[in-house]
């Protein structure tokens, strides 16, 4: 217990956490609804998609990368799991699997031109957002896929806790953050991450893998863009080629509010699911009151702006 | 007055707001952007008409043209917020189905504006221009004007299996006389509606095609971008283009000799009827169903024989925002 107490995040970390209380606090006194066990199932149900990708991402930005190709990868690995699941005959399983191995291969390109080729990760990731995005195009016809068969919209599904209806979708997102916080916290690889992100040459010299911890780093984001996807699935009810356009911009979003250095080896997976719940809060509770949705967009620009000046502040200082 | 006062007075105003807005009905409108003209002008006779009803009106609207997912977050919240009518233009008529569905089930009447649904009963009714109609008249308008001339035709759609787009072209079709794949169709591509990416495509036709003397547009964006390639290689004047869409902007080219007759259709109208009849559904649950047309009209003024039109006075007057 002593060891977790000790872990307790920094008082500047907490910052994010404030300005969300800030805001369910605001939006309680200014709609009777927002308050409510059904309003907040449907905000993380709203942020779930997103939620995942941002942990990949959050991923790569700790060790000083970024990933734009996320949002595109997400939309293929939908596109695969859904086709290969209604159209090509695939077990529906099997097609899931299909679908998650598609992102884990986008991870691994990613990872592999930024370690072996050694480019830039924005410029590898730029590059494979488009080619990403053109194949999907291509591969789906830029048709939706619909008619999918009930296994592949398992995460859509709703159990009760009290009166409240929570998707299983929820429920995953939830304990990948969980499973990811125990990973960068408590296990080599995920201390690695951190090494790496913040002197890759010092890492190197200790004697980590710093190359390998990269790609595994790609890979593994993949693979939650894959879940992501399969998140996507259950929750539209569809395959949609058009998804993910501004995922990559949303989740950087995200891992930024959630007081994640983008100059890596900085930030906690917690914060970037809080950072996600802030943008999610916000849409819903500016809906609530009937705020037009520009405004939404514009509050999320200033609470980004918020963000890295804070950062940048106790960065400074600290 | 002084600051005190002054946030007293605000809050009493919020108050009485909120006290009034209890038992408003509530209707929800979603567009597919916020920033596309057509829909400011849906939302302004959205507004217009729930000001009118003494309804509550929420808007929303996607952050790009196909964002599926914002729309749906969109349709969660107004029904959190207590909406029991959604207005909404689809940005994937296929991929909000399962959403609408879901709303339905939950008793909210679903009104599509503009393009429908895929299956098109997927919402309870829809408000929207006969996009084929649109398309056939600026068809037959350039199919009097060329009359024995053969044509070299360029068209700029709108983006793959987008049934605005499909209706509009087929109809472009059928009103010239010819069938798809007819060898005087010499160029076909995307423009995604927009005026930059009109401009590069028609470049790049010209390119291919010197001899194109008709250009067929999505809309009026991607006619102007049309226009600046064909006046950049010189042939503004032996080129006719035709569109549809009729926005100021649009009709303004029109009078400009821009753009030789356009279909103009009235999105004011499917909003302010589309919020008349989620009032009234509100106050006596009564849906409405099917297909309403809310009119196309030819907007040119190069008249042409047996060809009904209106000028381009009477289409700056009526531009999206005739009732």
């Amino acid at each position: 217990m002593k060891r977790y107490l000790d872990h307790l995040p920094p008082l500047s970390s907490l910052g994010p956490c404030i300005a969300l209380l800030v805001a369910c606090l605001f939006f309680s006194t200014q709609s009777d609804r927002f308050l409510s066990g059904e309003n907040f199932s449907l905000i993380l149900q709203q942020v779930m998609v997103v939620g995942v990708i941002a942990i990949g991402q959050t991923l790569i930005i700790l060790t000083a990368g970024i990933d734009l190709s996320c949002g595109m990868a997400m939309a293929l690995g939908s596109v695969v799991m859904t086709k290969f699941a209604t159209e090509h005959g695939v077990h529906p399983y099997l097609a899931v699997i299909c679908g998650l191995m598609a992102c884990t291969l986008v991870g691994y390109l990613n990872g592999a031109l930024v370690t072996k080729v050694k480019l830039p990760a924005f410029i590898v990731t730029l590059g494979t957002m488009n080619i990403v995005f053109a194949i999907t195009q291509v591969y789906s016809g830029a048709q939706t896929v619909t008619n999918l068969p009930d296994a592949l919209l398992f995460f859509g599904n709703t159990f009760h806790i009290g009166q409240t209806n929570i998707t299983y979708g929820t429920v995953l997102m939830l304990g990948l953050y969980l499973l990811t916080w125990f990973y960068l916290r408590d296990t080599a690889p995920g201390r690695h991450i951190y090494a790496v992100g913040n002197n890759r040459e010092a890492a190197r010299l200790t004697g980590i893998a710093t190359d390998r911890v990269l790609l595994n780093v790609y890979m593994l984001a993949g693979l939650l863009y894959g879940i992501a996807a399969l998140l996507s699935v259950a929750r539209m009810g569809v395959g949609d080629p058009q998804a993910g356009q501004t995922d990559n911009l949303d989740s950087i979003t995200a891992v930024v509010l959630g007081g994640t250095s983008l100059f890596g080896g900085r930030g906690m997976i917690g914060g970037t699911l809080i950072g996600v719940m802030i943008v999610g809060v916000f849409r819903n509770g500016l809906t609530l009151m009937g705020v037009p949705s520009v405004f939404q967009v514009m509050v999320t620009g200033i609470l980004v702006i918020l963000a890295v000046a804070t950062d940048q502040f106790t960065h400074k200082k600290g | 007055m002084k600051l005190k006062n002054r946030v007293a007075l605000a809050v009493l105003t919020m108050v009485a707001g909120l006290a009034a807005a209890a038992d408003q009905p509530i209707i929800g409108l979603i567009t597919k952007t916020d920033t596309n003209p057509y829909f400011v002008k849906m939302k302004e006779g959205a507004q217009e008409a729930a000001k009118a009803k003494g309804a509550k009106l929420l808007t929303a609207a996607g952050k790009s043209d196909g964002d599926n997912a914002g729309q749906i977050a969109a349709i969660e919240n107004m029904i959190a917020a207590g909406a029991k009518v959604i207005l909404i233009t689809p940005s994937d008529a296929k991929a909000i189905v399962p959403a609408l569905k879901k709303a339905r089930d939950q008793g909210v009447m679903v009104i599509t504006l503009d393009s429908p649904t895929d299956p098109q009963n997927a919402a309870d009714a829809l408000f929207a221009t006969d996009n084929f109609k649109a398309g056939v008249l600026v068809g037959q308008y350039a199919k009097a004007a060329f009359g024995d001339k053969p044509a070299k035709i360029a068209t700029l759609d709108l983006f793959p299996g987008h049934p605005v787009g499909i209706q509009r072209h087929d109809g472009f079709l059928q009103g010239f006389g010819i069938k798809k794949g007819d060898a005087s169709i010499v160029c076909m591509q995307d423009s995604f509606g927009d005026q930059a990416k009109g401009q590069t495509a028609m470049e790049n036709y010209l390119q291919k095609n010197p001899e194109i003397n008709l250009v067929y547009t999505i809309n009026e964006p991607a006619a102007a971008g049309a226009y600046k390639a064909l006046k950049a290689a010189g042939k503004e004047k032996s080129v006719m283009i035709v569109s549809v869409d009729g926005g100021c902007d649009g009709v303004r080219n029109v009078k400009g000799g821009v753009i030789a007759a356009t279909s103009q259709q009235y999105p004011l109208r499917m909003a302010s009827l589309g919020v008349d009849a989620g009032v009234d559904y509100i106050k006596t649950g009564k849906k409405v169903s099917g297909y309403v047309d809310t009119g196309v009209m030819l907007i040119t003024d190069k008249k042409q024989k047996n060809i009904d039109s209106k000028d381009s006075a009477f289409g700056l007057n009526a531009c999206w925002g005739m009732k």
